[in-house]
């Protein structure tokens, strides 16, 4: 039995989420989905930042450009630590490529034009 | 003394929204000023996504958000200054401003809009007893260390009030490689939202300690350790019931605040959101002079700042334009029974174009209950919402039409089914 508290909308039902995948607490069909999912296989979008070398900024903030899995998250987190780019970049540039063999891409969420 | 149609202060979400819809309504002589190097306000720093959900129905960072409108406002080739920080505000619409390359200088305006934004407020960390050593600051301004700078604040962390930001901060600097303790909210409940709840703590097994709060600080130079306890409903500590925490950081989240120094140096009344008293078209009581965004009330959705800016933008067009009708008749707008404010405050329904969207936030988290609007003692409507609460801003859109009288007392309030 996992519980979780469904995030789909402000009412936050409390779900009971059995070992056959039996969602009980939601309140409506789509906490049903939200519970199956975060049951077998929760996943989260990411954010983070990467060094730039840039004339104006420091920092260039990125996305994942899917969810990744929930475990997943603090290496794909570590893994960026190492990554460094240079100005300039766009919005939805990819600065690393299936990351980690996951395939999803990390990519940029700003424009630095230098 | 150069003279613009329109000036809008500020270049966060608000004012670009602004600057945009009064372009796209025929306004071309506008000037932009911003105290940032950068257009794009408080998003920038807002590097987690999901915004965008209203206005583009996809879940985008903070700064691809703001990067949207930028670009929109860029391709327009609307004026605008950065690094440039507005000092005064005159009664005849001058606007002195200082930045490296005019020095101290004035413009005038025909029409203003006042789009500066919010702070944090600090007001939890003044209370609480014990020392002031060094390591506690707001969770903004962590924020902007961490995710601009690039520069971690502490290691081992505890985050007092469970707004957003310091929800959002607590997972942040978790997968930067710092502890976060814990979180402590004065009141039952917390003011963050369930997805922050929920992705932020729950995803770290970071625990949340409702009715607590910071009871004392330990810490010569640097903070060393803190006290949370336990809070009766007097809000009172229980004896008994502290806990320590050994912590190099202390983050704040306890809430934010209007900033509004420039309009309120002109005299102008504050209404109890911290931002001045508008009508149905963004107006302040000063003719010609139009707010929106957070300097008017906080928002937590960045795509209904972006719509304010957006009705505040039109108006000042409107106004420009000479459309607006003005007469004695006005409606004053305010929040009854378990609403904690209303806005627009006022409504000239003459004025009116189709509707006007009314917002406002209940006082405490409710369920099953009805929103009802009355104009002086009669209901014009009412909405039936099965979930309240505060830390989600409530809309309810009422029609030309349906507005019974020009004049008297508009109430909003809660009602039981
Ligand atoms: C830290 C934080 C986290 C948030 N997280 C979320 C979230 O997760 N999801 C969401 O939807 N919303 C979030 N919000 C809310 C949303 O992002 C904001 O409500 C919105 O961006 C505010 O836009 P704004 O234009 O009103 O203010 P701002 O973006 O703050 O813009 C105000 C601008 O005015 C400028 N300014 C101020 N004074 C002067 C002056 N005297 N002269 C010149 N310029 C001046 C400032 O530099 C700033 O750029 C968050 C807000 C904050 C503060
Ligand atoms: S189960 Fe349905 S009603 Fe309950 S929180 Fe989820 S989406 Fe909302």
């Amino acid at each position: 039995m996992k519980e979780f508290i469904c995030i789909v909308c402000p009412r936050g039902c409390h779900l009971k989420v059995d070992d056959d995948g039996n969602v009980t607490g939601n309140s409506c069909i789509r906490g049903e989905k939200y519970g199956k999912q975060e049951a077998i296989d929760p996943r989260r979008t990411l954010t983070s930042t990467v060094k730039i070398k840039s004339e104006l900024v420091r920092r260039l903030p990125v996305v994942s450009s899917e969810e990744i899995p929930k475990d997943k998250v603090k290496e794909v987190v570590r893994c960026l630590d190492s990554v460094e780019v240079s100005a300039p970049i766009k919005v939805k540039d990819v600065i690393v490529k299936n990351v980690m063999g996951l395939g999803v891409d990390i990519v940029a969420t700003r424009t630095i034009e230098k | 003394m150069k003279e613009y149609d329109l000036v809008v202060v500020g270049g966060g979400s608000a004012g670009l929204a602004a600057s945009i819809a009064a372009y796209e309504d025929g306004v071309k002589s506008i000037l932009l000023l911003e105290k940032e190097k950068f257009l794009g306000g408080i998003l920038l720093q807002c590097i987690h996504n999901g915004f965008g959900l209203h206005e583009f129905n996809e879940q985008l960072a903070g700064p691809e958000y703001a990067q949207r409108f930028v670009d929109k406002f860029m391709s327009y080739g609307i004026e605008y200054k950065v690094d440039t920080m507005v000092l005064g505000i005159n009664e005849d619409k001058s606007i002195i401003y200082s930045n490296k390359e005019d020095g101290y200088s004035i413009v005038k305006a025909k029409a203003i809009i006042m789009s500066t934004g919010c702070s944090e407020r600090t007001r939890g960390a003044i209370a609480i007893p014990g020392s002031r050593p060094s390591g506690i600051l707001t969770a903004g301004l962590a924020q902007r260390y961490l995710n601009i700078d690039g520069y971690l604040v502490g290691k081992r962390v505890f985050i007092l009030g469970s707004g957003d930001i310091g929800l959002i901060m607590a997972r942040r600097m978790t997968l930067e490689g710092a502890k976060v303790l814990g979180v402590a909210e004065l009141m039952p409940y917390s003011n963050g939202l369930n997805r922050n709840i929920v992705q932020c703590l729950h995803d770290f097994d970071i625990p949340l300690y409702l009715s607590h709060t910071v009871s004392n600080i330990i810490g010569k130079d640097h903070l060393e350790k803190i006290v949370v306890s336990k809070v009766d409903d007097k809000m009172n500590f229980i004896e008994g019931s502290e806990m320590e925490f050994e912590v190099d950081t202390l983050l704040l989240s306890v809430g934010l605040l209007p900033s509004n120094v420039l309009l309120e140096d002109m005299g102008m009344e504050m209404s109890s959101t911290r931002g001045p008293k508008v009508n149905e078209m963004m107006e302040t009581c000063k003719e010609g002079i139009f707010a929106c965004g957070n300097s008017l009330h906080v928002h937590d959705l960045v795509d209904f700042v972006t719509k304010e800016g957006r009705e505040a933008g039109k108006g000042a067009s409107r106004y420009l334009k000479g459309l607006v009708t003005r007469n004695e008749e006005c409606l004053e707008c305010v929040a009854g029974d378990g609403i904690s404010y209303v806005i627009p405050q006022y409504v000239h329904v003459s004025n009116v174009d189709d509707n006007v969207e009314f917002k406002f936030r209940v006082r405490s988290p409710m369920e099953n209950k009805k929103i009802v609007i009355k104009i002086n003692d009669q209901v014009i409507k009412s909405v039936v919402k099965l979930h309240l609460l505060p830390a989600e801003m409530e809309t309810v859109v009422v029609k030309k039409g349906e507005f019974t009288s020009n004049n008297g007392k508009l109430v909003i309030e809660v009602e039981e089914r």
